[in-house]
């Protein structure tokens, strides 16, 4: 048995290699392209260079700027849709009487069973039929129906505390009422813990834009760095200050917003 | 899919009594409830079913650069995937990743949680740590991984380091011989993932009841091995098996990676990949690449039914 002190040594070790990726961002983010290349290793710039962020949005080889703007539409569209969409369906399905309910739920389920990445192809064939490719609606609307954040929203209704519908009933209101009045105001927690990991999986998202963003114009900050990868001249500052740029959106929700996302993980236990 | 909303997925809730509903009844209620999940509903077609029943019918047609095509050739494009050794090789490839990754980030992810769970000093700090790696995507992971830890030149961490000992430099990704790319595509999933199921370990060690442990120390185990043998682990099945399911589905849709890491490359191609260069590449083969999409939609059902055989859908707390 490690003693107490062994024990966070231990931690602590492990800890600095994860932390490894981030300091490797950060240091060639901010150096020129000889320290990164050069001879002996450098463990930090000799200065500091925050000018590689104006170059890289001067640069004009990748729409880097473009692709950020992108991104931040597409992220917030599709948690604001996703959310919105998911969750009436959720509460339809949780508390409204109807007949084919329990029928129109299992096809619902049906839909958990195959992850929307295994069928990219025939997604892609019918958004390009629809004349959607490289465009905004064709990166947001597809990804709006997602069978398994309906499927939570279900199971969350399903707990919440009847006596308050019952409340706003005996003040006249019908379900919508109730809805948006009573429930959603009430659920905000919930709210937030979907919206949290929905936003992350949508900023991460690859394989969809990838396949969409046919034209630079329509790029996500995704593709755009995958695209760095096979660029004929590799600048090295220049892509990881990219990396950089890119993952800080993230970063920042995971120090301020990380209670939800931790509580959306134990109620989800998935990502993307 | 998870731990703990599982239980209920087979067993839709019995609809109200219409007594129960506000006033409007039966009727009012009926025209709620298209207006609640009608425009899910009316999307779940669109974007899901139709592109499915497209592609199934597409699968049977020649559908180069055409998605509306006329000339039908019965199972040939089945026949197709399933002798070309690009695609079945991808299986393998899959099989050989998930053999490695799902044991290891299974590992990983509950050492990682034993040893959170037992600080006493700065343990959100820790755990915030392991789970900030969640916040990358794997486009920006594969990059770092490729252009700066095992980037092949002199100046890659790994070959500095390595340098340091005397040690030539090594082409991680551009060489499939020896298999070092095996390396880069493991490791890389491995840091993003293992904090995020070290929080779902995290939240079960955590309704280990203590009196178990009690219990055992009064019966004479000694803390450490046999306790953890004997008591943790068998508590924690349940989220292990979970977590081993989570894994699987993951790394049979790994994409991201595969195609950063060794874009260009003839190797290490998993299904998703292959897929991608069938129907989208030079060839632009809607019919095949249908086709393959069916199949792999197939194999993906067939593991999700032994998932829900496993797991025991709606048998209670059991799959707690």
């Amino acid at each position: 048995m490690l003693g107490s002190a062994g024990l966070h040594f231990a931690t602590g070790v492990c800890a600095l290699l994860f932390l490894v990726p981030f300091y490797l961002i950060v240091r060639n983010a901010l150096s020129t392209d000889a320290e990164i290349t050069g001879e002996d290793w450098q463990w930090f710039p000799a200065d500091v260079r925050w000018d590689n962020l104006t170059e890289l949005f001067d640069d004009t080889t990748v729409p880097f700027g473009r692709s950020l703007w992108n991104s931040a539409v597409v992220g917030v569209l599709h948690t604001v849709g996703t959310l919105l969409v998911c969750s009436l369906a959720g509460y339809g399905l949780a508390r409204i009487p109807y007949r084919h309910a329990d029928r129109i739920f299992y096809a619902v389920l049906v839909t958990l069973m195959v992850p929307a990445a295994v069928t990219f192809v025939p997604s892609f064939v019918l958004v390009s039929s629809l004349g959607w490719v490289s465009s905004l609606q064709g990166l947001v609307v597809p990804g709006l129906f997602s069978g398994f954040t309906c499927f939570l929203f279900r199971q969350y209704f399903l707990g919440f505390p009847r006596e308050l519908e019952e409340a706003a009933r005996v003040d006249g209101l019908g379900y919508w009422g109730a809805y948006w009045r009573i429930v959603v105001p009430n659920s905000l927690n919930f709210f937030a813990a979907i919206a949290t990991i929905t936003f992350i999986s949508g900023w991460n998202a690859f394989l969809w834009p990838l396949v969409i963003g046919q034209d630079q114009e329509a790029w996500t900050v995704q593709v755009a760095l995958s695209s760095y990868m096979t660029n004929q001249t590799v600048n090295f500052h220049l892509i990881f200050m990219a990396t950089a740029v890119s993952i800080l959106p993230l970063v920042l929700v995971f120090l301020f917003l990380q209670r939800w996302l931790v509580q959306g993980v134990a109620q989800t236990g998935i990502k993307g | 899919m998870s731990t703990t909303t599982t239980r209920d997925a087979t067993r839709p809730v019995p609809a109200e009594a219409p007594a129960a509903g506000p006033r409007g009844g039966v009727r009012g209620s009926t025209l709620s409830f298209w207006l609640f999940t009608g425009p899910f509903l009316a999307g779940l077609v669109v974007f899901v079913y139709v592109p499915i029943g497209w592609s199934a019918y597409l699968s049977f047609f020649e559908a180069r650069y055409t998605v509306t095509p006329d000339k039908f050739i019965g199972f040939d494009n089945y026949a197709l995937m399933l002798t070309n050794g690009d695609f079945t090789g991808s299986l393998v490839t899959f099989t050989v990743f998930a053999a490695i990754i799902v044991p290891v980030t299974w590992a990983l992810s509950l050492g990682l949680a034993l040893m959170v769970h037992r600080l006493r000093f700065m343990k959100a700090f820790f755990r915030s740590v392991f789970f900030l790696p969640t916040a990358c995507s794997f486009v920006a992971a594969s990059l770092i991984w490729k252009m700066s830890i095992f980037s092949g030149v002199r100046f890659g961490l790994m070959n500095t380091v390595l340098g340091w000992f005397g040690v030539e430099n090594t082409a991680w990704l551009a060489d499939p011989d020896p298999p070092w790319y095996w390396l880069v595509i493991v490791t890389v999933r491995l840091w993003l993932q293992a904090g995020f199921y070290m929080i779902l370990f995290l939240a079960a060690l955590q309704n280990i009841p203590p009196v178990l442990y009690e219990a055992a120390a009064i019966d004479g185990a000694r803390p450490g091995w046999q306790t953890f043998r004997h008591i943790t682990l068998p508590q924690l099945r349940a989220t292990s098996t979970a977590v081993v399911l989570l894994l699987l589905v993951a790394a049979y849709q790994a994409f991201d990676e595969f195609f950063n890491l060794l874009a260009k490359s003839t190797w290490g191609r998993p299904p998703l990949v292959e897929l991608y260069y069938t129907a989208l590449g030079d060839d632009q083969d809607y019919g095949a690449g249908s086709a393959g999409a069916v199949i792999l939609t197939l194999l993906i059902c067939m593991v999700t039914l032994l998932q829900g055989r496993f797991l025991g859908f709606g048998r209670g707390d059991d799959s707690r």
